[in-house]
């Protein structure tokens, strides 16, 4: 095995408790009705195709992408649109929402559901990008940034790295660490599919310590595949934020307020792989993913291969239940994942995982003076001052947060974690950055 | 089923916690005071205990009545400013001004800025400046440290100098730093602790063993430490190479007076030191040269107090000045 490799500065580890690990992911049968968004993507949304009553197929196109940065919407399952309705999805918001009444299971004709594992590919590089845009993908990593524009490189630009995220670094999720388990083969066909999408030939997969067993399986499986190698990883969170992986695994730091492509480098996260395998080989759009169900109290965490739009209480059903002194459902992981408001919220394409807390584990630690520590400071992966940013943003002094570069916040959480005195630092540097962020945006208005 | 928790993530927090970090300090001192309670005997003892009382028993006294704020005193950090305050007088000290020096940390030192956190200098330094200067005939009488424990009489023990001040004097008369030498302890017993001074300060030793324990539980970091013995080797050693007549070696600074106490458990107090690692290093930078410069030239035999209570004033500006690497930070390309 290589050294391991990590990022600078910063970064925390907190206790991991992959619950689900060790659980083969099961398919989840579709759910009696279905919620599906008609944005899950980040962007703009999608324009709705279908009207009450229409009858849909799964795999059927319901929602086009129009805008640059928009995404298609496919139905995940089989039945008449029941409306189109504002319903609750996991950003907690009521959003315009495509409900469908299933019946039966029915998939529109063409696509493979075989588990034959196709190698060759035929497509062209364009012709790859238009179908990854056909087929809905997203980052499945939990941003949800449409997939193909991150193939298309900028005139003036190019790439040289294509680098898979298989890090993980959210404690209790573990569908990526399965999927690379049991998809192996065909994560590393969508790793070559996307290489030749990008025009690169060389394609790093970074995976964390933690997971020896996909770092062997994987690492094995890519000696059969050019320009395809696998990077342990040491353990620290945020390793999965794409800026840090970048610098982890290549050494290059991304510029403030630029993107990947400033430093040559592309990430796409293992779920996308394997979603762009089975769009590019099989035909299939993003309809269902991986979601890990998981908490201390719920007797059975799982792994599922559940219909994009089930809603969550469908999941905690097939893991044994809900448990009694569930205090908060958390849409992600615990660090960066979203607090959910409903049961009722469905599945999109970002959601990773669902974590339940019990009351006593959802309670926040009491706040204190802050004791100018620093530790906030030290693990600031992005090399800011979160307890100045906190100070800036608490007195509206957003002029002086935008100097002290507020805007660099990848709202990892890592401050408030470590926070001796539980300061809530990332509750008041988000809200600086959204002063900040308005400010910006009417600047450019002038 | 209850209603749902909704807050904004990160959804876990560490295991760290301000009454951690405090006692985590107070354990560190716990060989340090068994070392004072030695050579000093119920007279450390005595110094320790009302120390402590008193700084617990300002701090809720104002919390509760002039702040009227939730009560604070568990938080660990007034039991830190009483050991520390104890570590930083002699072991014959009249309880009265014991307490003011508490009254004073407590008060003026911590309590007027707001509580912890607030403070911009080192409470514990605070009051024991305020004691050097308001009381400075009790303040510089030390007791003789005996080889033996012994329950040692509180009002007549044998005082005697410190080895600081033995130097200070001596190279007054004209005296030479080998001529000196030769009326101190060795550096065996000045490591151990078997030398004139306030509690805290004699047994490097001790101090180390308690240093050590913060650094593998994260409460103190190298930077100020490795910049303020770097700045006092490399000052001390350079002035020692220009005349070891008239200057002591750095060896000799290592081990005396309150510089290991100083180093690790009061030029690291988080509250009044700077943020940044790059801004410690210049914190322990100062403090180093304003040490040396006080013990060699200053009108006082020893630095420490004043140097860290300086370099506390600095402090804000310092952290305006150097701040951490951003990630992604622009490289100006010459």
């Amino acid at each position: 095995m290589s050294i391991l490799k990590t990022f600078k500065p910063g970064g925390v580890n907190p206790a991991e408790n992959k619950l689900s690990a060790n659980r083969p992911i099961e398919i989840l049968n579709p759910p009696g009705q279905a919620f599906i968004p008609i944005n899950q993507n980040l962007g703009a949304p999608a324009i709705p195709l279908v009207q009450k009553g229409d009858e849909v197929k799964v795999g059927q196109l319901i929602a086009r992408g129009e805008a640059f940065i928009s995404s298609n919407v496919h139905s995940s399952v089989s039945g008449k649109v029941l409306k189109i309705d504002n319903v609750v999805d996991p950003s907690g918001y009521k959003r315009p929402t495509i409900v469908i009444n299933v019946e039966g299971d029915e998939w529109v004709p063409g696509i493979d559901r075989s588990s034959e594992i196709k190698k060759l590919v035929t497509l062209s590089q364009k012709e790859i990008i238009e179908k990854i845009k056909e087929m809905g993908i997203v980052g499945l990593g939990g941003a949800a940034f449409p997939s193909h524009v991150k193939l298309m490189v900028p005139d003036g630009k190019k790439a040289e790295f294509l680098l898979i995220n298989g890090v993980e670094c959210e404690p209790f999720l573990t569908s990526d660490h399965r999927l690379m388990l049991e998809k192996g083969e065909e994560i590393l066909i969508g790793t070559s599919i996307l290489m030749k999408g990008l025009g690169v030939d060389k394609a790093i997969i970074g995976i964390e310590n933690n997971k020896p067993d996909a770092i062997d399986h994987l690492s094995g499986l890519a000696e059969n595949y050019d320009g395809i190698k696998v990077q342990p990883l040491k353990v620290k969170y945020p390793q999965g934020g794409e800026k840090q992986l970048i610098k982890a695994i290549i050494n290059r730091e991304v510029p403030s307020g630029k993107l990947p492509i400033e430093v040559e480098a592309v990430v796409h996260n293992v779920g996308t792989a394997y979603a762009v395998y089975e769009a590019i080989q099989k035909n299939k759009p993003l309809i269902e993913r991986v979601v890990t169900v998981t908490g201390r109290y719920l007797s059975k965490p799982s792994n599922f291969l559940a219909r994009i739009g089930t809603p969550i209480s469908d999941l905690f059903e097939k893991a044994s239940g809900l448990p009694e002194n569930t205090g908060k459902i958390i849409g992600g992981g615990p660090m960066m994942g979203k607090a959910l408001i409903s049961t009722e919220t469905p599945v999109v394409k970002g959601t990773s995982g669902i974590l339940l807390f019990s009351e006593e584990e959802a309670s926040r630690v009491p706040v204190k003076n802050c004791i100018r520590c620093g530790r906030c400071i030290k693990v600031c992966p992005m090399g800011l001052e979160p307890v100045l940013l906190a100070q800036l943003s608490e007195r509206e002094m957003y002029t002086q947060a935008e100097l002290e570069n507020v805007m660099d916040c990848i709202e990892c959480g890592s401050c408030h974690y470590t926070c001796p005195s539980g300061r809530p630092l990332l509750d008041y540097i988000r809200l600086g950055k959204s002063k900040v962020g308005q400010i910006i945006r009417n600047r450019g208005k002038k | 089923m209850n209603m749902l928790i909704v807050s904004g993530s990160p959804h876990i927090h560490g295991d760290t916690s301000v009454k951690k970090i405090m006692y985590g300090v107070v354990y560190a001192m716990i060989p340090a005071m068994l070392v004072s309670v030695y050579f000093f005997g119920l007279g450390a003892l005595r110094v320790l205990a009302i120390s402590i009382l008193a700084c617990l028993l300002f701090e809720w006294v104002i919390q509760k009545y002039l702040i009227k704020g939730p009560l604070t005193i568990n938080d660990g950090s007034a039991l830190v400013t009483g050991v520390l305050l104890a570590f930083n007088v002699p072991s014959n000290l009249p309880i009265w001004i014991l307490i003011i020096g508490a009254f004073v940390s407590i008060g003026i030192g911590k309590m007027s800025f707001g509580g912890l956190g607030k403070n911009p200098f080192n409470p514990a330094l605070v009051g024991r400046v305020f004691l050097l200067i308001s009381f400075p005939v009790q303040m510089t009488s030390w007791p003789v440290p005996k080889l033996l424990f012994g329950c040692q009489a509180l009002t007549d023990a044998i005082t005697g100098p410190t080895p600081l001040g033995i130097l200070k004097g001596g190279l007054k008369m004209g005296k030479t730093v080998q001529e000196l030498m030769t009326e101190m302890p060795s550096y065996v017993q000045e490591l151990l602790g078997n030398q004139g001074g306030s509690l805290g300060e004699v047994s490097a030793i001790a101090l180390i063993i308690g240093a050590i324990y913060m650094f593998v539980r994260k409460i103190i970091t190298w930077e100020v430490p490795v910049a303020y013995f770097g700045s006092v080797v490399v000052f001390t050693g350079i002035l020692w190479l220009i005349d070891p007549m008239l200057y002591v070696n750095p060896a000799f600074h290592l081990v005396t007076g309150g510089l290991m106490l100083g180093v690790f458990y009061m030029a690291t107090d988080m509250v009044s030191t700077p943020l940044s690692s790059k801004g410690m290093l210049i914190f322990g930078l100062g403090c180093g040269i304003l040490t040396v410069v006080i013990r060699v030239w200053g009108a006082y035999p020893e630095g420490v107090s004043f140097a860290i209570l300086i370099m506390n004033a600095f402090a804000p500006l310092i952290n305006m000045g150097f701040k951490p690497k951003r990630f992604g930070e622009k490289v100006i390309e010459a």
